[in-house]
């Protein structure tokens, strides 16, 4: 009987996905053009980038390093096989900047900051917080939600250049110090592989249009949440998930348009 | 939380992101054009330069002494004229020969240099006559090959 | 009712997806008076309100207020006219992350440019008068419902509006507070020139301040009138709600689509196949 009614299901969801899609659009076009609101305030955006990255910023880093690290161990015993140590810090670098960097800060982001900001909104939402604000005359969209989106817009690839750069350092200390790889090629060989606007950019590029994303997922479901305790659990379980799942079906596309 | 506070760690993070991206452009992505920038220039004719980019590594002896900064070809000769910029301090013999080799079986190209034994140097804009082009793999594979197949009958 | 109306309401209906909460109310709202709106639980009241400050909008029927059709405003104008409304929510609605102090001056900070010490008198002012400036420096999290309730009812005055809306000022307050904050909204509106409306279950403390009050249930007004009139309504519907009678034309319950005994029965069906 359950099995029956998949079909029948999976079509509803899909056609109550569509208007939901429309209405998330137009809450992040709402959100986006706040910023020129008379009550966008750059004291609260500075508030949301201090929340958002002052406060994982350590996170971030010790993932980095750990991720860093395992690209050194694993990318010289790929490498030894063939007599090409010499190209462990192109790899290093080159996954780093190209795909690990910009899609584990994002997902790293999802867990840590969106899934607290869907928390934060879809109980402001239960709490009446956003109708009173209204009532006060107030707009919530530029008050509440715009400083959050611009925040992780600009978070996310300041983020991700840092994870970026302890993540290669974490892999030079493996490769170097630990594994014997002769340090004047590793860094040689980056050099002379690694391009500033082919790699190191369009990694960072990704990382903005990741931190958009899963801002605007997390702002969303929070925003959408039933208005009730479970309501905000919910959401927020939805928010890191969609998020991700999100960020890695983005990267695909993001991919085939930026590396080929 | 204090307001200046929050301004201040905002500022330190906002930095500190601004200096990974200096880093990640000067150190990894070398942005800051060649390294060699003091360097003299010197000129390399070969028939072949394989996969050689700009960038690539010049190394005497294996120790890395300057880089490749451009990669032409002479119309009147059809040779490929390779550019290097080489440390200042280390000055070549005229005789010195450059060859095109690669680091391991997969590795990248690189130009290495053997100083010969004459007393003048190379002067600043001088070329290398001689030269040792890039072994072609598919072809040295495929001349094994056929080695092995004749010696064997 | 000589005084000229603040708020008119015609022929307003309003539903909650297939619930009609709103089956066409009409209400008259003079300046300056306290009026007073009843009903039982789930009958609309908050909705209503929300419809007078213009967060929700009604299917048909229309709502002046100040002399504008709120449905023919501007988000801006909209927004202009919300300044000079207050209202005090059912649930307080404090914003979480500020203290008591920051709650109140929240709306004087986002609307007017006032030097800290002009700011700190207001705010201080306005949280005396509800008896909490000692509470100033409290979290939200760290004040009782009724201290909270008080703060609310600080923030939603501190604008100085011509237009406040209580949502049940009195639930969760001790006699003494009742008795402060009925007095309070009487002076309050006396002082400012306001206009107020008040949602109260607490017939007694409401009559002895409202000037005017309206009873809805089933979505329509069943009963207005000065309280004297009121109280002498032989209306049966108002009398059973004023005097608190469990029985009568008021339902207790919210509408439901089947008979109870139906659906304990189909309930115990369902427990067998299970
Ligand atoms: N956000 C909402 N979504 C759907 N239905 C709602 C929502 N808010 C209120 N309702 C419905 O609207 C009706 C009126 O609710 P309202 O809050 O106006 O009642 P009320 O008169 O204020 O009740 P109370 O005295 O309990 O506060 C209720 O039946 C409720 O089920
Ligand atoms: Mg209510």
């Amino acid at each position: 009987m359950a099995f029956l009614d998949f079909v029948p299901n999976l079509g509803r969801r899909v056609l109550l996905t569509i208007p939901n899609l429309g209405a998330a659009a137009r809450f992040l076009l709402r959100s986006l053009v706040a910023v020129i609101n008379r009550h966008f305030s750059i004291q609260q955006l500075l508030k949301q980038v201090y929340g958002f990255g002052v406060r994982s910023l350590l996170l971030m880093m010790v993932a980095a390093f750990f991720t860093g690290m395992v690209l050194g161990f694993q990318g010289y015993y790929a490498l030894v096989r063939f007599g090409a140590t010499s190209a462990l810090g192109t790899l290093v670098a080159l996954s780093l900047l190209r795909e690990l960097g910009p899609v584990l800060t994002a997902l790293l982001f999802a867990g840590r900051a969106g899934s607290a900001l869907t928390a934060e909104i879809s109980s402001m939402k239960a709490t009446e917080q956003l109708n009173a604000m209204e009532m006060m005359a107030v707009n919530p969209f530029a008050w509440v939600v715009a400083p959050r989106l611009w925040a992780g817009i600009i978070v996310v690839p300041i983020l991700c250049a840092i994870f970026d750069l302890v993540g290669i350092l974490g892999g030079y200390l493996i490769s170097v110090p630990v594994l014997g790889v002769d340090g004047g090629t590793f860094w040689a060989q980056m050099q002379s592989n690694v391009t500033f606007s082919g790699d190191i950019l369009t990694g960072l590029f990704k990382a903005l249009c990741f931190g958009l994303v899963v801002t605007w997922i997390a702002a969303w479901q929070g925003y959408a949440a039933q208005p009730t305790a479970e309501g905000v659990g919910n959401a927020t379980t939805r928010s890191v998930v969609t998020a991700s799942l999100a960020v890695l079906g983005l990267d695909f596309i993001l991919t085939a348009f930026l590396f080929t | 939380m204090e307001k200046r506070a929050i301004d201040w760690w905002v500022g330190i993070f906002v930095l500190l992101g601004i200096a990974a991206l200096m880093v990640l452009a000067l150190r990894v992505g070398n942005l800051s054009g060649f390294a060699y920038n003091d360097g003299y220039v010197l000129h390399a004719n070969f028939t072949n330069v394989g996969s050689l980019k700009v960038r690539s590594p010049v190394r005497l002896g294996g120790v890395t002494i300057g880089e490749v900064t451009h990669i032409g070809m002479d119309p009147k000769t059809f040779m490929a004229k390779v550019t290097m910029r080489i440390e200042p301090k280390v000055k070549l013999p005229t005789d010195t020969g450059a060859s095109i080799y690669t680091e391991g079986l997969l590795g990248e190209q690189y130009v290495a240099v053997q100083p010969g034994g004459m007393p003048q140097e190379l002067k600043p804009g001088g070329t290398i006559t001689m030269t040792q082009s890039a072994v072609n793999i598919d072809q040295l594979i495929g001349q094994m090959v056929f080695d092995k197949a004749s010696g064997s009958k | 009712m000589a005084a000229e109306a603040l708020v008119e309401l015609e022929n307003v209906h309003f539903s909650r997806g297939p619930h009609l909460v709103l089956a066409g109310v009409d209400m008259r709202i003079p300046q300056g008076a306290i009026v007073s709106l009843m009903g039982a639980s789930g009958g609309g009241k908050t909705t209503m309100l929300n419809l007078m400050a213009g967060t929700l909008a009604p299917q048909s029927g229309r709502i002046r207020v100040a002399g504008q059709d709120l449905q023919a405003l501007d988000f801006e104008d909209l927004y202009r006219l919300r300044r000079r409304m207050g209202m005090l929510f059912q649930h307080s609605a404090l914003f979480t992350d500020f203290s008591a102090f920051e709650n109140v001056a929240f709306p004087l900070r986002r609307h007017f440019r006032l030097s800290e010490g002009i700011l700190r008198k207001l705010v201080l002012m306005k949280l005396e008068a509800v008896g909490l400036r000692g509470a100033a420096g409290l979290m939200p999290a760290e004040l009782s419902g009724g201290m909270a309730r008080r703060v609310a009812l600080a923030r939603a005055v501190v604008m100085d509006p011509m237009l406040i809306f209580y949502d049940e000022p009195f639930t969760g307050l001790d006699p003494i507070s009742v008795g402060i904050i009925a007095t309070l909204i009487r002076r309050l509106n006396d002082a400012l020139g306001a206009t107020s409306i008040l949602v109260s279950h607490d017939v007694q403390e409401t009559f002895s301040i409202a000037d005017y009050g309206y009873i809805l249930a089933g979505g329509k007004i069943i009963a207005e009138g000065s309280p004297e009139v009121l109280r002498a309504s032989d209306s049966e519907l108002a009398r059973q709600f004023l005097g608190g009678q469990p029985d009568g034309p008021v339902p207790f319950h919210y509408p439901a689509r089947d008979n109870y005994a139906t659906a304990l029965m189909s309930s115990a069906a369902a427990g067998e196949v299970i």
